[in-house]
């Protein structure tokens, strides 16, 4: 069982009471609300005329449903319409407050709330969305939860959950040139499995890990959920407290203070840990995916495995993807045409993400159909004041409102019929990016912004040399 | 909170096919809706109604089985999807209590997280139930959590329940929302604990 770690300190610091059913309650400290999740939880709190116990603690924002390109209100889409005035209805109803787009702080709700200041060390989080683990960034305890568990949170500030075993995850010396967090995320997720993280929270750490930005640390975090682990976080140290310096919902008169008590959480040197894996984060290049799992992913020099690598149920599996993405085993990805390119989300659509791209598309043009969406309207009025925005359009791209977007399929960016996509989102399931037949390559943003080029997956460190 | 149930008493629907799953009992294209509110109106759906016409004789439409709160269903009832929506749709629609042959793992669980209460009896005395509610609809039927057993027409069968399902009726564990609002001392204290909450 793990000892004076991060995880075993925040989460005893929580711990409301332990429950008949065997499980704890915890105490949350902060919980953040998007339109899809929540309805429902809101509703059952009416129903039963419970009110908000912490509403202060609670923030909304709109992002899965959200246009990108016409935000006239109200929407063409009636249901989309509709989920967003319920939110903004049931927040006000509630009192929470809702990062609306007239407030200029809307975005993707990892991407928004962060920003703001929103999440620190030591906190212990929870959003009705998988991707929630992406605030471990910051030495948050953070958690995806279920509309029933949302009401729960609202009704009491608190929930039912068991403690997570804590897998210790090194990614140790230093990254080349080219590779990037997505890349760590991808090459994780292929050496440990979709199910690897099951029934753990990952730390990750060692050199490659410290030398990553805010951002970075993000994207590598909000892959966790995607290697099995509920839950991944790092710890704290001077870039987290300098990035929240100064934030909006940052402690000010107290900011020192909480950087003590930020400083105190973090894992001992002796810390125990229920598992510990080690990476040599040299040996990494830029990865791609080729299949319908982030874990059916390959380096960008190498060719796709060999049935024969497989047996049995893995075989099939294997089989099944290759026909889907409409592949053939022992080849390379290297040169597969796309349809579609697409840079944000809540794992690459941050700053550095849309400097990284712009840096690669400079002076040149997409040969094919190039979505750039910042993850929120900060990013992108940050974007547009370095001239981001005028490399992308420049180059042909088209630069969109934030929100979702491709990502996922509950808003008008989707891909059609057999399109393929290299995206610089977290998942590659089928359908996910909109068509039930469409298909999508998991990528970085520099290796995306190659491939825009190029019009098939290239490898970003010719585009970077040049 | 009392959230507590010990026994119920009602009038059944019968409606005992085996296999009955979640797409029968809410169709998929009410998913995309905000609120439960309306699932009771969905149940079975596209059974109750071809072409907007609705079918008499379907038991969740026949008028001779109005007001039951009891659903009398076959074996591995509510297979399928682990979506909330059809025992939200069921408890909606006025079902308290499901007799069955046996019920899908998932579906079971969510029904008990509504306090919906699942018993299951063997095959024959189902028949002889459904028999005797079809013959006289207004039968009541009488649950007791306590005893493990449903009395109805003079007579007294003992059912089945998992004992960890049982108890968490008997003690209102099943709400977990009334559990975790319990501890609302225990819950103050941590909030006044954690220092962080009052960083200015
Ligand atoms: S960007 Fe994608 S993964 Fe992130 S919150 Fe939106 S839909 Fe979910």
């Amino acid at each position: 069982m793990s000892n004076g770690t991060l995880y075993d300190k925040v989460w005893e610091k929580h711990v409301v009471a332990k429950l008949p059913t065997g499980q704890t309650q915890v105490f949350v400290g902060r919980h953040l609300i998007h339109e899809v999740t929540s309805p429902q939880a809101f509703e059952m709190l009416r129903e039963k005329g419970i009110k908000a116990k912490f509403p202060q603690f609670s923030k909304a924002v709109v992002d899965h449903v959200i246009p990108t390109h016409d935000r006239k209100r109200p929407f063409a889409d009636a249901e989309a319409e509709l989920m967003t005035a319920t939110l903004e209805k049931n927040a006000k109803e509630f009192g929470i407050e809702e990062f609306s787009e007239s407030s200029g702080k809307q975005g993707v709700c990892h991407v928004a709330f962060p920003e703001q200041g929103l999440i620190w060390p030591g906190q212990l989080v929870v959003c009705g969305d998988s991707h929630t683990c992406t605030y471990g960034a910051f030495g948050a305890l953070a958690f995806g939860i279920g509309t029933t568990q949302v009401s729960h949170v609202l009704a009491t500030q608190t929930m039912a959950m068991d403690k997570l075993k804590v897998k210790r995850v090194n990614f140790n010396g230093e990254l080349n040139a080219g590779v990037t967090a997505k890349d760590m995320a991808l090459y994780l997720i292929r050496k440990l499995g979709v199910k690897g993280g099951v029934g753990f929270a990952f730390e990750f750490g060692g050199k490659a890990v410290e030398s990553l930005g805010m951002e970075g640390r993000m994207t590598l975090c909000n892959m966790a959920v995607e290697g099995g682990a509920r839950s991944g976080y790092m710890n704290p140290d001077e870039k987290t407290f300098e990035f929240l310096k100064g934030r909006n919902f940052a402690p000010k008169k107290d900011f020192e203070k909480a950087v003590s008590y930020w400083k105190s959480i973090a894992s001992e040197k002796n810390a125990i840990y229920d598992s510990v894996v080690d990476f040599n984060a040299s040996e990494i290049t830029p990865m791609v995916s080729w299949g319908v799992n982030p874990e059916q992913s390959i380096g960008i020099g190498e060719r796709i495995p060999s049935l024969d690598s497989f047996e049995g149920k893995a075989r099939e599996e294997m089989q099944d993807a290759l026909n889907y993405m409409g592949l053939q085993e022992g080849k390379e990805l290297l040169g597969t045409p796309v349809d579609v390119v697409f840079i944000g989300s809540c794992t690459n659509g941050r700053l550095s993400d849309l400097e990284a791209a712009a840096k690669i598309l400079q002076g040149k043009k997409v040969a094919v159909k190039t979505l750039v969406v910042p993850g929120s309207q900060i990013m992108k009025r940050q974007a547009e004041e370095k001239g981001l925005d005028k490399v992308f359009k420049d180059a042909g791209a088209e630069w969109r409102f934030a929100g979702c977007s491709m990502c996922l399929a509950m808003n008008p960016d989707k891909l059609e019929g057999n399109q393929r996509s290299a995206s610089t989102s977290n998942r590659n399931f089928k359908g996910r990016q909109g068509s039930p037949t469409g298909r999508t390559h998991l990528m970085s943003p520099l290796t995306a912004a190659a491939t825009a080029i190029e019009g098939k997956i290239a490898n970003p460190l010719k585009h970077l040399r040049n | 909170m009392n959230s507590e149930i010990k026994s119920l008493k009602g009038t059944a629907i019968p409606k005992i096919s085996n296999d009955q799953n979640t797409d029968d009992i809410i169709p998929a294209r009410y998913l995309k809706e905000i609120t439960f509110k309306n699932m009771g109106k969905y149940v079975y759906f596209d059974e109750r109604f071809k072409n907007g016409i609705e079918i008499k004789e379907h038991q969740f439409n026949n008028a001779k089985f109005k007001g039951a709160s009891i659903l009398i269903a076959g074996a591995n009832y509510g297979c399928g999807s682990s979506r909330e929506h059809a025992p939200q749709a069921l408890h909606r629609f006025g079902i308290k209590a499901i007799i069955a042959e046996s019920f899908a793992e998932i579906f079971a669980g969510n029904c008990a997280s509504l306090g919906v209460v699942g018993v299951t009896l063997p095959a024959k005395e189902i028949a002889a139930l459904a028999q005797q509610v079809e013959k006289e609809p207004k039968t009541e039927l009488s649950i007791s959590l306590q005893d493990k057993t449903i009395s109805f027409a003079g007579k007294k069968l003992g059912f089945e329940i998992p004992e960890g399902k049982r108890q968490s009726f008997l003690n209102g564990t099943w709400d977990a929302m009334a559990v975790l609002k319990n501890s609302e001392q225990e819950i103050e204290k941590v909030a006044e604990k954690l220092d962080y909450l009052k960083y200015e």
